[in-house]
């Protein structure tokens, strides 16, 4: 079984993340299970929405303690937060921030990983929204290798196919996370 | 057909192939995402049926009193507050017989104001001659929803069904499950019948004065009915069950008890991380189980006596409480024990009230220590230093 939490503000799409690569897991064969915790149920502050993806059906509820991976959609929650706790020794982190910035972060381990990909410029860019969510699942697709890239393309039509030129621009987006970890690292 | 799926969607999805006429809600979370998928089935229209929309909880249930007595399928969902402020209407809609079915997204009370997930709403209602299922995950909310219909629509029956679906753990969250075709829905929940309904050309009265001639009489009868449900429901989710080709729906489930001295009793979707725990300390060799109530009211009195009878230590492990005195279920298992006459150890503890996270080694302290008496029910997971001031 491998364990995602994923650190946002509530209205930065967490929630849309999570299931988005559930339903990318679900179209390998495999089953997943997302879910959110909002902290203050308000819009902006700090919550986690989790996945839990594995070959058999999941049962555990409970929220996601040591993850495998950890998805940071926003990178002011750094500061203050310990979005690292509990990573596992061989974790990986994609966070949206530029390359360059690599050195701001110290991860508890050095087996562990990061990976930095600017999603919110690139949401900018090519959706027109600075929503990083679908930059960075690309991003986790080619940063892990835990998820086909064809499969988060299927799932992110799904999930945005009653909006149109989103969904193609939202792959447009996953494309581009994906592309830019394997262009830069 | 397999999906994946947000619970909220999958709920209002299934209650939409049940084919109501009647829905009416207000919003409350985490039990909007169900009416406002309906809402938009019925806008788009994918739904035949009558949305309407009110002011309060209050008239919400009025409404769907008033369409399930004129003879309509019917349907609404609440949540916390919510279901409290239905409660006088709550406890009518039974007494006048009439087989609403109800989801309750089930979350804390007030006050303090939390929005999490726990028991406490619908136990408050649990002795108003409601059906209540509890779902241990978006699967068997799905099958449960039709299966409430059948069973509340029985002749025999005619009865309200609550089901109960974990707030967030289940409305929210996103899970693999196996949606029913609308054929197989048809084919398994003929067109509502009522016994008696409103009509302008054949006149009757529902829900008038019972003095105290024939109040007693009313009440007995929704208690002999409670009993006759217990067959009724087996065979309504057994029907199901060889449709879809799965075990679902029933009275209680047991995992790996047969053998077991300690077995924690649960509802809802705890159960799920409570078999994990059940699965690695099997591993170890330990002999432990969990048992399952998806029924609970009527309360299954002979298969929960069946599956704890030879236990050595039995938990009780609920996320709601009766301040000032024992836990609801905790309360129901002792009696039924000390009746019928075996005798293991029963503990009760509290756990998860307001949304606290469940953890495993939270599930593991309670195998650890069930075998140790206490008068009073333990509360896991504390956090002395807020008890201090």
């Amino acid at each position: 079984m491998k364990e995602v939490r994923v650190h946002a503000r509530a209205g930065q799409g967490a929630i849309t993340t999570a299931g988005v690569l559930g339903s990318a897991i679900f179209k390998s064969g495999r089953y997943s299970y997302a879910f959110p915790y909002f902290g203050a149920a308000r819009m902006g502050a700090p919550m986690n929405a989790f996945l839990r993806y594995d070959e058999k059906q999941i049962r555990l509820r409970c929220q996601v303690y040591e993850p495998d991976y950890v998805l940071i959609v926003d990178k002011t929650l750094t500061y203050g937060y310990d979005c690292f706790a509990g990573l596992k020794s061989d974790g990986v982190v994609v966070i949206d921030d530029d390359k360059e910035n690599l050195s701001n972060y110290k991860l508890p381990q050095s087996s562990q990983k990061l990976f930095a990909v600017p999603a919110s410029r690139i949401a900018q860019e090519v959706i027109g929204r600075p929503l990083g969510n679908t930059v960075i699942l690309g991003a986790f697709a080619a940063a892990t290798g835990d998820v086909e890239l064809e499969h988060l393309l299927e799932a992110v039509a799904e999930r945005f196919s009653a909006k149109g030129v989103v969904a193609e621009k939202n792959q447009e987006a996953v494309k581009k996370g994906f592309d830019y970890i394997k262009q830069n690292y | 057909m397999k999906k994946f799926v947000e619970g909220s969607h999958a709920i209002a999805e299934v209650i939409a192939k049940c084919r109501p006429g009647v829905i009416s809600a207000y919003p409350i979370t985490p039990q909007t995402h169900i009416v406002e998928g309906l809402a938009k089935l019925i806008a788009d229209g994918e739904l035949e049926a009558e949305f309407i929309n009110v002011e309060s909880e209050h008239s919400a249930a009025s409404v769907v009193l008033g369409g399930s007595a004129a003879g309509v399928r019917t349907y609404t969902a609440t949540s916390s507050q919510g279901l409290l402020l239905m409660a006088e209407v709550i406890f009518n809609i039974a007494g006048m017989r009439l087989p609403v079915v109800l989801t309750c997204a089930n979350r804390a009370v007030s006050a303090p104001i939390n929005i999490w997930n726990d028991h406490q709403d619908s136990m408050t209602v649990r002795d108003s001659g409601w059906i209540h299922f509890y779902a241990e995950n978006i699967q068997e909310a799905i099958d449960l929803h039709i299966i409430a219909y059948k069973v509340a629509e029985d002749k025999r029956i005619s009865l309200p069904v609550l089901v109960g679906i974990d707030g967030y753990v289940l409305t929210h969250a996103f899970e693999v499950v196996d949606m029913p075709e609308q054929e197989l829905i048809d084919k398994f929940l003929p067109k509502f019948e009522p016994i008696v309904h409103l009509d302008p050309d054949n006149p009757v009265s529902m829900g008038l004065l019972g003095a105290p001639d024939v109040y007693i009489e009313t009440r007995y009868a929704i208690e002999k009915t409670m009993q006759d449900a217990l067959s009724v429901i087996e065979d309504v989710s057994e029907e199901y069950s060889n449709l879809v080709g799965r075990k679902t729906g029933g009275l209680v489930e047991g995992y790996r008890i047969e053998d077991a001295e300690k077995i924690i009793v649960a509802i809802g979707s705890i159960v799920g991380s409570i078999k994990d725990v059940v699965d690695e300390l099997r591993e170890k060799g330990e002999k432990v189980g969990v048992l399952k109530i998806v029924t609970y009211r009527p309360f299954p009195k002979e298969a929960v006596y069946e599956a704890l009878k030879n236990a050595k230590y039995v938990a009780v492990a609920e996320k709601a409480v009766s301040l000032g005195a024992d836990s609801p279920i905790f309360s129901e298992i002792a009696a039924l024990m000390y009746k019928k006459g075996a005798r293991p150890l029963i503990n009760s503890f509290t756990i998860g009230l307001g949304g606290r996270d469940i953890s495993p080694a939270q599930i593991k302290q309670i195998f650890a220590d069930m075998d140790k008496d206490e008068p009073n029910t333990r509360y896991i997971g504390l956090n002395e230093k807020l008890l201090e001031a």
